[in-house]
């Protein structure tokens, strides 16, 4: 029989409608589930385990697996076939993977994304995690005592359209059908914002196991709007681990470990780490496999030295978003705390510091992504009323989205922290004569060259009718959708020849690279912009020497030989500037270009003009 | 005759709107709809009627519209685990039949 729950009033579902959709944080160390039941959001908790799902999964020669702290238990004994942090591999290709990671699993190179060799076989980081999801799923299931109507899955903000994709195949593969998927800073927001009802200007700082978010939002009565993002998708409790455990090899001079020794004794740092953020010291222990034991007390004071550098790091994405809103720490009327890795008394003191006010806790930091998402996914699911507490959900794009124009340019589109969904459309035209097709290369960055930004999709809009250069008018489309996927498409207006593309995730970028292209942005800004000059002038350089050869070529004998050599050495002049890369002699060598072809200019047009007018009277013609 | 909670009913209703923040008791009632007849509807209350009739058991406000009140007589709301799931039953006397599910019966 089924069992009921407290609605709000008017609110009972009719008998069979009650739509159960749970939230998941899908996360590098942990992963957990939550719905709201009784109207109140709250964690799921497993059978024989808590509310936490440890995030690594232990493939079996028969093909069986383990997921979790049954997993967890054979991370140090059978290390090649458990996964762990396998979050930091999804939609990442072979060659982004890092030579530290080598070591740890025998990686596949596989189309689109890296693959892991396991006793059971080839497995790809979206089969790996659709594991852990299954598991949640199946405890959503049992303790709902229903099917699901739907999951709201999140993601970090820095995920590029590769990795949410990839996030979405993975919750199909387990059965889940994804009303969206939502920034876990956002479901952060929303996880405070219903509860407590504040308004105002609110930093959402979230360090997780694996990734470091900052974002800046804003909430208005009943609205969120997400002003600004920012973030390292590279730096997470795991490295506090790493610093921890590096530093207890090295006091006890183990040198370099195997896969086993090494599992171990991060997962003995992490025991330590976690201990310290209650007690004032904690003894490490762990007995090698070569024998030798590690036996030594760590003090906060000495995590906390060792960890310094990882504490302030965090705080160099917080200035950069804050900027990008255009706001300062006095603006920020909240910091909220999210992630396990917030419980560091050191992380809390220099939030505390930089903000000058302590950060909010009330919400486990565990559990309060989860619980966003859950909220969100109970609205989707239609389990409330529309109504003056209805809201809107805004989130930002985290990179610009543009594309390659001639000389390697990049003309930005939709410019990032844009909210979405958004589509934009700009007009493009033919570069030369008779133009019928066009490539499109999207791409994804803030520096100005496309070299320096990534690639996300090409391809070519054909069938253009044949116009003289500038004429044709092919006006490109970017929307993203709610979940932060694009689409492009190119029309041609006169002809209405249209070719799109949905961006096909193209891996190819490291986790380092995402972090860095936003702060190489602002870094290389001076060069970007006389590179975007030097591009500018050699583009329009290369323009007027094809339009001269091509006027050499048609009306040549209009010219004595004299007239044309003078023309050709400036036209050398002008190949020779623009492979330089001094823009004001670029410049210079194209004025002195339009200035020798002035009068060959006039003699075309004296030309074109008799021709027009041979055959006819004066008297026909209308002036 | 009244209608009450089980003493683990009335415990998990006390922590639901503890954690919510407000909310005056708890609503029981029936409406028409449903695959045998009648449905409940179990909801939090904020506000009374003028109509409504009010009981109490450990320490919960039952309120129940003077309509619902033929069909829950006696009934008594309990609190029950089943594995993972969780949630509230009604045992009341009045019910001829209800479907397999039990969400909604028939007098």
């Amino acid at each position: 029989m089924a069992l009921l729950q407290i609605a709000e009033p008017g609110e009972s579902a009719a008998p069979h409608e009650h739509r159960h959709a749970v939230g998941i944080d899908l996360g590098t160390t942990h992963s957990l589930v939550a719905t709201v039941r009784h109207s109140l959001p709250e964690c799921l908790r497993g059978e024989s385990c808590g509310i936490l799902l440890p995030s690594i999964v232990r493939y079996h020669a028969d093909g069986a697996t383990e997921v979790g702290v049954d997993a967890a238990a054979h991370q140090a004994s059978d290390p090649k076939n458990t996964i762990v942090s396998v979050k930091r591999l999804m939609g990442r290709g072979f060659a982004d993977i890092e030579a530290a990671a080598h070591k740890q699993y025998d990686f596949v190179d596989g189309e689109g994304m890296v693959r892991i060799q396991t006793a059971a076989g080839v497995k790809s980081p979206v089969e790996v995690s659709s594991e852990i999801l299954k598991v949640l799923r199946a405890r959503a299931e049992a303790s709902l005592g229903n099917d699901l109507v739907g999951a709201v899955i999140t993601v970090p903000a820095y995920f590029d359209d590769a990795q949410r994709q990839a996030t979405k195949d993975a919750a199909r593969l387990a059965g889940l059908n994804v009303l969206r998927l939502l920034n876990e800073p956002t479901a952060a927001a929303i996880a405070y914002g219903l509860d407590n009802e504040s308004e105002g200007v609110y930093a959402v700082y979230d360090l997780g196991g694996g990734t470091f978010d900052f974002s800046v939002l804003r909430l208005t009565r009943g609205v969120f709007e997400v002003l600004a993002t920012s973030g390292d998708a590279a730096l997470g409790g795991d490295d506090f681990d790493q610093c921890l455990a590096l530093w207890l090899r090295e006091q006890t001079g183990a040198g370099e470990l195997g896969p086993e020794d090494g599992r171990a004794l991060l997962v003995e740092a992490r025991r330590v780490k976690e201990a310290l953020s209650k007690a004032d010291t904690e003894p490490a222990r762990l007995m090698l496999s070569s024998g030798l034991k590690i036996d030594c007390a760590v003090t906060r004071e000495i995590l906390e030295q060792l960890t310094a550098n990882l504490a302030a790091k965090t705080l160099v994405p917080v200035r950069k978003a804050l900027r990008d809103a255009q706001l300062g720490v006095e603006d920020v009327q909240g910091v909220v705390l999210v992630g396990g890795a917030t419980r560091m008394p050191q992380i809390r003191a220099s939030v505390e510091r930089y903000f000058g006010r302590a950060p909010l806790i009330d919400i486990d930091p565990d559990k309060v992504v989860a619980i966003g998402a859950a909220i969100q996914a109970n609205v989707l699911a239609g389990n409330r009323r529309a109504g003056d507490d209805d809201w809107l959900l805004l989130d930002v794009i985290p990179l610009s989205l543009g594309l390659e124009t001639m000389g390697g340019l990049v003309e930005k589109i939709i410019p990032r922290n844009s909210t979405i969904p958004i589509a934009k459309a700009q007009d493009f035209t033919t570069f030369k004569d008779g133009q019928t097709a066009m490539a499109v290369h999207v791409v994804q960055g803030e520096r100005e060259l496309v070299r320096d930004c990534r690639s996300l999709a090409r391809f070519e809009l054909r069938g253009i009718p044949p116009m003289a250069a500038g004429a044709a008018r092919i006006r490109v489309t970017f929307q993203v959708d709610a979940d932060g996927l694009l689409s492009v498409d190119a029309v041609e207006q006169s002809s209405g020849v249209a070719a799109s593309v949905m961006v096909k995730p193209s891996y190819g970028l490291s986790d380092d690279e995402i972090a860095d292209m936003l702060k190489a942005g602002f870094e290389h800004a001076a060069d970007d912009m006389r590179a975007r000059a030097l591009r500018e002038q050699q583009v329009e350089a290369q323009r007027l020497v094809e339009a001269v050869q091509q006027a050499l070529l048609a009306d040549g004998e209009l010219l004595s030989s004299e007239e044309r050599g003078a023309i050709e050495r400036v036209l050398e002049n002008v190949i020779l500037a623009a492979q330089g890369d001094d823009v004001a002699r670029a410049q210079a060598a194209v004025a002195a270009l339009n200035k020798a072809t002035e009068v060959f200019a006039g003699r075309r047009m004296d030309k074109t003009i008799r021709s027009a007018l041979a055959g006819h009277r004066v008297d026909e013609l209308k002036v | 005759m009244a209608v009450t909670l089980t003493e683990r009913a009335a415990k998990h209703v006390a922590n639901f709107i503890a954690r919510r923040g407000k909310g005056y008791g708890v609503r029981l009632g029936v409406k028409t709809s449903g695959c045998s007849g009648m449905a409940y509807k179990l909801e939090y209350a904020d506000e009374t009627a003028p109509e409504d009739m009010i009981f109490e058991s450990f320490g919960i406000k039952v309120l129940v519209d003077p309509k619902s009140l033929p069909y829950l007589e006696g009934t008594e709301l309990d609190f029950v685990r089943e594995g993972l799931n969780e949630g509230f039953k009604f045992n009341n006397p009045n019910v001829k039949d209800q479907c397999g599910c039990g969400e909604s019966f028939n007098i």
